[in-house]
């Protein structure tokens, strides 16, 4: 991680004081503040005020504003290697940082792919280099993401590796998942799988429906989603593998979910921010920036997206980061490339759900901060004495215009161009150091 | 005055499996098997129990040392020996099994020896000839020689079977092997655990009476006897298992995972070895290997399985 203060100073104890700390563990807010000594979150809660601070202590007061823990995306696309025109460990976590985000799970679907331990090791050097926050490679399922042989899970695993997913591939051979499941249960390694039926969503560029076909759009149903993920779930429960739907989007899904969860099965799912925020009709007058895979759902499938981050049966709220340049963007919607940007704008775009009253704070801060921590077995992502000091500061109020300009990311597509939205990041430090303050 | 030790008879026309035998059985297989030992090692090497009699092996998959083992066995009992090997035979042209198995019958051998790519063929033959049969591998099923040649072998370096911890390693799930020493080392009183990856291992075989464990250290802890099996190549890429390289990396028996059995555990392998895959050259080669006992247990076994089929031939 790239320092951006001196060792004297990182060493120097930090406290955040007069704060609204969001505990996302217990859904509780304290007026309080953070100690933080050696990266660590020495100390926590009411008490920490500046009267009784170690001598040395620098002191942010905070304002009234929330402090909770740094953000953790589960699903970024970073274009390093072999993409890095669309975006690089630097570029990437410097929009992290901006937006809060404080650990991104790379997505394996590079090139090359991350299939064998020295792309690992390239992955984590590079983020050790160039990095502002925490960049945690996943790897592959399998070899080359072809879809039909095992990665090389222990040995990958053993390099760095903390999940393992196709990327944006579904494996298509059930026979395949099911070895791939059985292997990766025996290394405890999580598997991560994007489910959706190629075949059934061949040539869908937006969702099927009415407005689809108003558009004159082939569409994708959501059954390609469903099917997929109902095999999934009968190989999860046939091989005991620890699983992870790397994104739902619709409420079928959320029915296999349920009743996955309700069977006692080591089963957990995300979705995107894009789909918890934004419908098809968003997609207007053929707006690229919208074309998303899977794409956005309607209105119906939004409302049970958030009723199900509201019950806690979504565990986590991932960017789908997907950087890509203008120019696979400005084409006709069906030959324009799939994806969104959204590592900088996922907190702001979840905080319009608290604001419309959809869900509380706390929720959302789980979804993105102690769940995918859970899933992930990382230590950050909590509010708790001992924990590292990944944590971020924010005015849950403080209005502004996404200005596509001022992004971070190398490329600039995002599906919230010139949106209005109310809270943003003021601070972000990982372990105890700042990366980013805002002007 | 003592009577001698009544000699007992193995009960059985066929050796199809270890599956059937009672503890008995194999020991009156094992105990012919010790003093067979010691014809292979006299510089006459002949015996007559088979003489006049034909002995058939019929392989419809490739062996060098089983088929070789069986033929030497033959030999040294006095029976002619005719190999017949798939290649060269009308089961090219098409021929079914059965009618295979009708022409050889009306021949009239005494024994056939069999090897066949998938399970129960053997058994499907052994219906159709009048002659004795002795499966030599039948796909994923039996190779009940190759178990009582390991048994024989444990025995000898061991001095015993029952209470030993037996780790079998690798490729249960396509594995003959595996499953007749299962049969027989359980039957026999010995503690038997199977260690391999997930993939490799056939759903439901906790229920066999064996110990199950998917990581290889924990697997060979307090182990007397380590037994690999043999990955076969189709399987190494890709299909169950990522690489040769990550598996030998997790499953390959090399001195480091061998420190975890007991300090005088003793390594077997039925053949032909992957080194470096399954199994390390220092470890394959070293003071602790039984490898090539296992071989000239082999024939001796084999002599004694046709010593107990003799003696239901007719006539005999």
């Amino acid at each position: 991680m790239k320092h951006t203060s001196t060792s004297s100073i990182a060493h120097q104890p930090l406290a955040l004081v007069n704060a609204r700390l969001i505990d996302p563990s217990a859904l509780t807010e304290t007026v309080g503040g953070v100690l933080i000594i050696d990266g660590l979150i020495r100390d926590l809660g009411a008490d920490i005020t500046p009267a009784n601070l170690p001598p040395h202590a620098r002191i942010i007061n905070c304002g009234g504003d929330c402090v909770t823990p740094g953000l953790i995306d589960m699903r970024a696309f970073i274009g390093e290697p072999g993409a890095e025109h669309r975006e690089t460990i630097a570029t990437a976590t410097l929009a992290a940082a901006a937006g809060g985000v404080t650990t991104i799970l790379a997505r394996p679907d590079t090139n090359p792919p991350v299939d064998e331990p020295a792309v690992v090791d390239f992955l984590l050097r590079r983020a050790r280099d160039t990095g502002r926050v925490r960049v945690l490679p996943s790897a592959a399922l399998t070899a080359g993401l072809n879809g039909m042989e095992i990665a090389e899970i222990g040995l990958l695993q053993q390099a760095g590796a903390v999940a393992f997913s196709d990327g944006a591939r579904s494996i298509r051979n059930a026979r395949v998942l099911r070895r791939v499941m059985q292997y990766a249960r025996d290394f405890d390694a999580l598997v991560i799988h994007h489910a959706e039926d190629p075949d059934l969503a061949a040539e869908g560029v937006m969702n099927e429906g009415e407005f689809a076909s108003r558009l004159g759009l082939a569409g994708t149903p959501r059954e390609a989603e469903a099917i997929m993920l109902d095999r999934d779930i009968r190989l999860v429960n046939l091989t005991g593998a620890r699983y992870h739907a790397a994104l739902v989007t619709t409420s079928l899904s959320l029915d296999i979910i349920a009743k996955a969860k309700a069977d006692g099965l080591n089963v957990t799912c995300a979705t995107s921010i894009n789909h918890l925020a934004l419908n098809e009709n968003d997609i207007g007058d053929y707006r690229t920036f919208l074309k998303l895979a899977p794409p956005l759902r309607g209105e119906d499938e939004r409302r049970a997206l958030v009723a199900g981050l509201a019950s806690g049966l979504i565990d986590a709220i991932v960017s789908d980061h997907n950087p890509q340049d203008v120019e696979t963007k400005r084409l006709p919607f069906t030959e324009a490339e799939d994806g969104a940007i959204g590592l900088e704008t996922m907190l702001s775009a979840g905080l319009r759900l608290v604001h419309s009253g959809e869900i509380p704070l706390g929720r959302l801060i789980a979804a993105m901060t102690i769940r995918p921590a859970e899933i992930l077995r990382l230590p950050q992502g909590r509010l708790k004495v001992g924990a590292p000091a990944d944590l971020i500061r924010f005015d849950q109020d403080e209005p502004f215009v996404v200005d596509p300009a001022k992004l971070h990311s190398r490329c600039k597509n995002t599906p919230f161009d010139e949106a209005r939205m109310e809270g943003r990041v003021k601070l972000t430090l990982v372990a105890g150091e700042m990366v980013y303050e805002a002007e | 005055m003592v009577n001698p030790p009544k000699k007992l008879l193995f009960p059985h026309r066929h050796l199809l499996g270890i599956e059937g035998l009672s503890a008995q059985d194999i020991e009156i297989l094992l105990d012919l098997a010790e003093t067979a030992i010691e014809v292979s090692r006299q510089v006459e090497k002949k015996r007559s129990t088979l003489r006049g009699r034909t002995l058939i092996n019929l392989f419809f998959e490739t062996s060098t040392r089983t088929q070789s083992s069986f033929e030497l066995a033959g030999k040294r009992l006095g029976a002619d020996v005719m190999n017949m090997s798939v290649a060269t035979s009308s089961v090219k042209k098409g021929e079914t099994l059965i009618d295979t198995a009708v022409t050889l019958n009306a021949m009239r051998p005494d024994i056939i020896v069999v090897r066949h790519a998938h399970a129960g063929a053997v058994h499907l033959l052994a219906r159709k000839v009048d002659c004795s049969v002795v499966n030599a591998g039948d796909g994923a099923h039996e190779h009940p020689t190759q178990a009582l040649l390991d048994a024989l072998t444990i025995r000898r370096n061991k001095g015993r079977i029952k209470g030993l911890s037996v780790a079998i390693c690798g490729d249960i799930l396509h594995s003959r092997v595996a499953r007749s020493n299962i049969l027989l080392l359980s039957a026999l009183g010995a503690r038997v655990r199977v260690v391999g990856p997930s993939t490799l291992l056939p759903p439901g075989i906790d229920r066999m009476g064996v110990e199950v464990f998917r990581d290889m250290r924990a697997g060979l802890e307090g182990a007397d006897i380590v037994m690999m099996l043999r990955l076969q190549r189709e399987r190494m890429q890709g299909g169950y298992i990522p690489s040769a390289k990550e598996y030998f990396r997790f499953f390959g028996l090399d001195e480091a995972k061998l420190k975890n059995a007991k300090p005088d555990a003793l390594v077997m392998h039925p053949g032909p070895m992957n080194r470096g895959v399954e199994i390390d050259s220092s470890v394959a080669d070293g003071d602790r290997s039984l490898i090539r006992v296992q071989v000239e247990m082999g024939v001796a076994v084999r002599i004694a399985v046709l010593e107990a089929l003799a003696q239901h031939l007719p006539n005999g």
